[in-house]
C-alpha cells in the first residue's frame, strides 16, 4: 500500500510548528499503525533526516502512552481502540493521513507529535486515591462488595490516562477522565472515607491545569479506547455538588 | 567477589519472621534524615517507593516514560497468585511454595521462594483496600481460577487487565506520597549510570528524556526495579522502551548478574506477520483453559483448519502430556510448539504458528460463555489479525515474554555492591529456571509492599551509610563517562540506525539462544556478537543532538547496551551444560525429548562479574540447597 501523510513536526516546546508532507510506500495491510511510522522513520534516517518524535510504548492498547490524531480523530478511525492498535488495512490505498498532537492548553507539546500529559498526573496526586499505608489492610473477604459495584468500579478504573477524551473536547475538559478516577473509587466501600475530598480536590486540580468544562458533547465517550461512558461525569457532578454544599 | 545470601536460620517457615525479629529499625524521627533512590516505577519500584514514602524516608523516583502509571506491568493480564485458600481447595502457602520451586526446576532459592508464598496473602489484602477491583462472586466474595498449571484455584484477577489494575493501585499510593511531599518523582528520565564507591551504591547519573540534561543523584541507598531484559530477541512482548540499561551498568560497576540465560518464552502469543513488526502481542495463558491446541499432522498441510477432520489433526499437549494437557507449564508448551514447526507442521506466515481451537469448549458452554470469559482477548485478536477466532482457530506462537535471571541478591534483595538493591523482574531470585503464569505480579508486590521496607531499614540502621555530595570525584568521573559515551554515539555519524542492529541482534539471539540452545551455536554466536557490536559502533547513525528530545540517541543507547548483554547472556547459556525450565540444551534430553536436569554439577546460581568489554566474565556459584523440596524430575505427564 501507499500513503500520503501529512504530519505535524515540531523541533521543540517553544518553537513554531508546521505541517509536513511526506509520501511512503511498501506498506503492508497488516502492519499497525505505528509501524508504519516506524517504517517512515526508517527511511528518513536513511536519508539524513531526523525522525518523527512519537510516544508509545506496550503497543497492546493498555500502556496510554501512544497519542496520535488521525484524521482529526483521536487515536484514528477504530472505536475502543487505541493508535497502536490501529492497522493499515483499516485505510484506503494511496490516501490522505494527517496525523497531528494531542492539541490542549494542558496538554503542550514537547517536540512533534509528543506532548506533556504530567498535568493528569498532578490531578490524580490532588487526591484521586485511597490512603492506606503498606500493611495496614483487613483482610481482602472482609467486606463483600456488591459485584454489580465491583463490576463498575473496574469499568471505570480500566481508563489508561491517554487523554483523548481531552484532545477530542472542543472546550479540552478532562472531565471524563477525572470520573472515571472518581467513579472507580467511589462505587467500592473502600472509597467512602475520603469520597467528597477526593473529587473537591481532583476537580480544583482539573481547573488549576488549565482544563476546560464539559459542555454534553460526548466527543470523549466517542474517541475513548476503553470506551468509558460518559454518564460518569454525572456521577462525578453529584459528588461534586455534595462536597461543595457540605464543605 | 563474595556471594552471601545471608538466609536467616530456623526452619523455612520462621526465617523471615526470625529475620524481623532481629532486624534493626530506624528510629521514625530519623527516616526522613535517610534519602532513597528508586528507579523504575512498575509493580516492584511503584510499591516501593509509595511505602518508603509512608515510612518517612525521602524518596527520588525515576522512569523513562512520561508517567509512572505507564511502566510495563501494566500490561499483564492474566492474574495474581496468592495462597489465600478462598476456594477451600486444599491450598496453602506450603503449597504455593512447592509448586513454586518445582515450576522453577529446582534453581531458585528456597528461602526467598517460601518468604513469597507467605507474603501473597498479605498482597491482595493490599491491593483490595486501596481499591483494586478483582473480579468477584455475586455473593460479593473474591473469585479465583485455575492458572498456568496449577492445579487448585488461587489466582485473583480482574477481567483480563490484572496488571493494569495492580499498577493503577500502586500509582495511586505513590501519587499521594508525591502529594505529600515523600517522594519526588522524575519522569523522562532514564538512569546511565550508577555511581559506587568502595564497594557501596551512592546514587546514580541520569539524563533528562526531554532536555538531554545529564544530572547526578545521590543517595544513601539505591533500588532498582527496572524490569526484565526479553527485549534482547528485539521481538519480545515487551514494551517498546523495555531495556537492560540500569541493571547492566549497574553489573558493569561491581554487580553480580546471575542466570542470564533463564529466560521465558510465552507459549500463547500472536505469531509474527512479517519483517516489519516491531512487537509481538501475548495472549493471556488463561485461554488454554478452554482452548485446545494442535497441528495437522501431515507436514506442509495448507488446506484450511475446518477441512481438516479430527484424525488428521495432533492435539501435540494432549498426547504427551495427558494429566495437565494444555494446561502444561510454559517452558513445556514452548517448546513443544518450537517442535511440531520444525517437523514443518506449522501453520500461517513462515510456517511458525500453531492452532488454539475454541470450537470444543463453544460447543460444549456456548459462545455466550466463551465470549464472557475470553471476550476481550478475542477481540484484541481479531484486531490484531482481522480472523475471527469464534469461527476459526486462532493462531499462536511463542515469543521472549520474561526473564528470570537478573542482578544477583541476597535475602535482604541486596546485590554484591553494599547499599544496592534489586527488586522485581530485574533479579533472579524467585522463579528459578522457569516462572509459573500469575507468580511476577505476586515477587513485585512482595518485594516492594513488604520486603523492602524491613530489610532497607535494616541496612540504614546497622551501616549507617553516608550521603555522599554529588561534588565528589566518583561522582565527577561517572558522568564523564555517560557524557562521553553519548558523544560517542553522536559522533558516529554512521548510516544504520540503531533498530536496524537491534533487529539484526534479536536475531542472532532468538536462533542461538531461543526456546533451544546448543553447543555450536552458542559459540557460533559469541563469535557473532563481537563482530556485530564493533559494526555497530563503527556504523551507527544518531540524527540530532543531545541537547534536546532525541528517541534515535535513546533507543542507540539502549541497544548499546544489549550488544554487550547479549554476550553475557549466551556466555551463561553455553556454560550451563544441562537443560533446565526455560534453558533448554538440545544436547541434554531424554528420548522422548524431556528436558534433562544435571543437579550434581549444576545445581548452584551462576553468578557472573564483569571483566571488561569483550572480555571473559568470571563465574560464581552460589550452591542451591533443597532441604524442604525434594529434588526431583519435574513431570507433567
Amino acid at each position: 500500500m501507499k500513503f500520503k501523510l501529512h504530519i505535524w513536526r515540531q523541533p521543540g516546546p517553544n518553537a513554531e510548528g508546521h505541517m509536513a508532507r511526506y509520501e511512503i510506500d511498501d506498506v503492508s495491510p497488516d502492519m499497525s499503525f505505528l509501524e508504519m511510522l516506524d517504517l517512515l522513520n526508517e527511511n528518513l534516517h536513511g536519508k539524513g533526516e531526523e525522525p518523527i518524535a512519537f510516544d508509545s510504548d506496550c503497543r497492546e492498547g493498555i500502556c496510554g502512552m501512544c497519542s496520535l490524531v488521525v484524521n482529526g480523530v483521536p487515536h484514528g478511525p477504530e472505536r475502543g481502540a487505541t493508535v497502536c492498535q490501529l492497522h493499515m488495512r483499516s485505510f484506503g490505498n494511496n490516501s490522505d493521513i494527517h496525523i497531528e498532537p494531542w492539541r490542549a492548553k494542558a496538554f503542550p507539546v514537547m517536540r512533534d507529535l509528543i506532548v506533556d500529559r504530567t498535568s493528569f498526573d498532578r490531578i490524580i496526586q490532588a487526591g484521586g486515591y485511597i490512603s492506606v499505608n503498606s500493611g495496614a489492610a483487613p483482610d481482602a473477604n472482609a467486606i463483600p462488595i456488591r459485584k454489580e459495584d465491583a463490576d463498575t468500579a473496574f469499568e471505570a478504573a480500566t481508563c489508561i490516562g491517554c487523554g483523548a477524551c481531552v484532545a477530542a473536547c472542543k472546550n479540552a475538559s478532562a472531565m471524563l477522565f477525572v470520573s472515571a478516577k472518581n467513579v472507580h473509587l467511589a462505587r467500592l466501600p473502600q472509597g467512602q472515607p475520603e469520597r467528597i475530598e477526593r473529587a473537591l480536590k481532583m476537580v480544583e486540580q482539573m481547573d488549576a491545569e488549565g482544563f476546560g468544562n464539559c459542555t454534553n458533547q460526548y466527543e470523549c465517550e466517542a474517541v475513548c479506547p476503553k470506551e468509558i461512558p460518559a454518564t460518569f461525569i454525572a456521577d462525578l457532578n453529584r459528588d461534586f455538588l455534595k462536597a461543595a454544599i457540605t464543605k | 567477589m563474595q556471594l552471601d545470601a545471608r538466609i536467616p536460620d530456623g526452619p523455612i517457615e520462621s526465617k523471615w519472621d526470625n529475620f524481623r525479629q532481629s532486624m534493626k529499625l530506624v528510629n521514625p524521627a530519623n527516616k526522613r534524615k535517610f534519602k532513597i533512590i528508586v528507579v523504575g516505577s512498575g509493580l516492584a519500584g511503584g510499591s516501593a517507593a509509595a511505602t518508603l514514602g509512608e515510612l518517612g524516608y525521602h524518596v527520588d523516583c525515576f522512569c523513562f516514560q512520561d508517567s509512572p502509571r505507564r511502566a510495563h506491568s501494566i500490561a499483564a493480564q492474566g492474574g495474581i497468585n496468592a495462597a489465600k485458600n478462598y476456594q477451600g481447595d486444599g491450598d496453602s502457602v506450603w503449597r504455593l511454595f512447592y509448586d513454586t520451586v518445582k515450576g522453577g526446576d529446582f534453581r531458585s532459592r528456597e528461602a526467598n521462594v517460601y518468604r513469597l508464598a507467605h507474603l501473597s496473602r498479605n498482597i491482595i489484602d493490599q491491593c483490595v483496600a486501596a481499591g483494586v477491583p478483582f473480579a468477584r462472586e455475586y455473593g460479593g466474595l473474591l473469585d479465583n481460577r485455575s492458572f498456568g498449571g496449577a492445579q487448585v484455584s488461587r489466582t485473583f484477577y480482574a477481567r483480563g487487565q490484572t496488571g493494569q489494575q495492580l499498577l493503577l493501585g500502586c500509582y495511586q499510593a505513590l501519587a499521594r506520597q508525591i502529594h505529600a511531599g515523600q517522594v519526588k518523582m522524575h519522569t523522562r528520565t532514564e538512569m546511565l549510570d550508577l555511581v559506587v564507591k568502595d564497594g557501596r551504591a551512592h546514587g546514580i547519573i541520569t539524563r533528562d528524556l526531554a532536555t538531554g540534561q545529564v544530572e547526578r543523584h545521590t543517595g544513601h541507598a539505591v533500588v532498582l526495579a527496572t524490569g526484565g531484559y526479553g527485549r534482547v530477541f528485539y521481538l519480545s512482548t515487551n514494551a517498546m522502551g523495555c531495556n537492560v540499561t540500569a541493571a547492566y551498568r549497574a553489573h558493569k560497576r561491581g554487580a553480580a548478574f546471575a542466570n542470564p540465560c533463564y529466560t521465558q518464552i510465552h507459549p500463547t502469543c500472536i505469531p509474527v506477520h512479517g519483517e516489519s513488526q516491531s512487537k509481538l502481542t501475548l495472549m493471556s495463558e488463561s485461554l488454554r483453559n478452554d482452548g485446545r491446541i494442535w497441528v495437522p499432522q501431515k507436514p506442509d498441510d495448507k488446506r484450511t483448519p475446518s477441512d481438516i477432520p479430527e484424525n488428521e489433526r495432533d492435539y501435540y499437549l494432549e498426547r504427551k502430556y495427558p494429566s495437565f494437557g494444555n494446561l502444561a507449564p510454559r517452558d513445556i508448551a514452548s517448546r513443544s510448539a518450537k517442535e511440531a514447526c520444525d517437523g514443518g507442521k506449522g501453520v500461517g506466515y513462515g510456517g511458525r504458528g500453531v492452532y488454539l481451537d475454541f470450537a470444543d469448549a463453544i460447543n460444549r458452554l456456548g459462545a455466550d460463555a466463551i465470549k464472557a470469559r475470553y471476550g476481550n482477548l478475542f477481540d484484541m485478536y481479531q484486531r490484531i489479525t482481522a480472523d475471527n477466532p469464534y469461527q476459526t482457530p486462532m493462531r499462536i506462537y511463542p515469543a521472549s515474554h520474561y526473564t528470570m535471571g537478573g542482578l544477583w541478591v541476597d535475602y535482604h534483595l541486596m546485590s554484591n555492591v553494599r547499599g544496592l538493591f534489586v527488586l522485581g523482574e530485574a533479579n533472579f531470585s524467585d522463579h528459578g529456571a522457569n516462572r509459573l503464569g500469575a507468580s511476577a505480579l505476586m515477587q513485585g508486590l512482595a518485594d516492594g509492599y513488604f520486603v523492602i521496607s524491613d530489610t532497607l531499614g535494616n541496612y540504614l540502621a546497622s551501616e549507617k551509610p553516608e550521603l555522599m555530595s554529588t561534588d565528589d570525584g566518583a561522582f565527577q568521573a561517572v558522568e564523564t563517562e555517560v557524557t562521553e559515551r553519548v558523544n560517542k554515539l553522536l559522533q558516529a555519524n554512521g548510516n544504520r540506525s540503531a533498530a536496524s542492529f537491534h533487529r539484526e541482534l534479536g536475531k542472532i539471539m532468538w536462533e542461538h539462544c531461543g526456546m533451544a540452545r546448543n553447543e555450536a551455536g552458542l559459540k557460533e554466536a559469541l563469535q557473532k556478537i563481537p563482530k556485530l557490536r564493533e559494526e555497530f559502533w563503527a556504523n551507527i547513525g544518531v540524527p540530532g543532538t543531545g541537547a534536546q528530545l532525541n528517541q534515535s540517541l535513546e533507543e542507540a543507547g539502549r541497544v548499546a547496551d544489549f550488544m554487550e548483554f547479549a554476550e553475557l547472556m549466551c556466555r551463561d547459556a553455553l556454560h550451563r551444560d544441562e537443560s533446565c525450565g526455560g534453558h533448554f540444551r538440545e544436547e541434554h534430553q531424554s528420548a522422548d525429548g524431556e528436558a534433562v536436569r544435571n543437579d550434581k554439577d549444576f545445581c548452584y546460581a551462576g553468578a557472573w562479574e564483569h571483566k571488561g568489554v569483550g572480555a571473559e566474565q568470571e563465574l560464581h556459584k552460589e550452591e542451591l540447597e533443597f532441604d524442604n523440596v525434594e529434588l526431583a524430575t519435574r513431570s507433567y505427564k
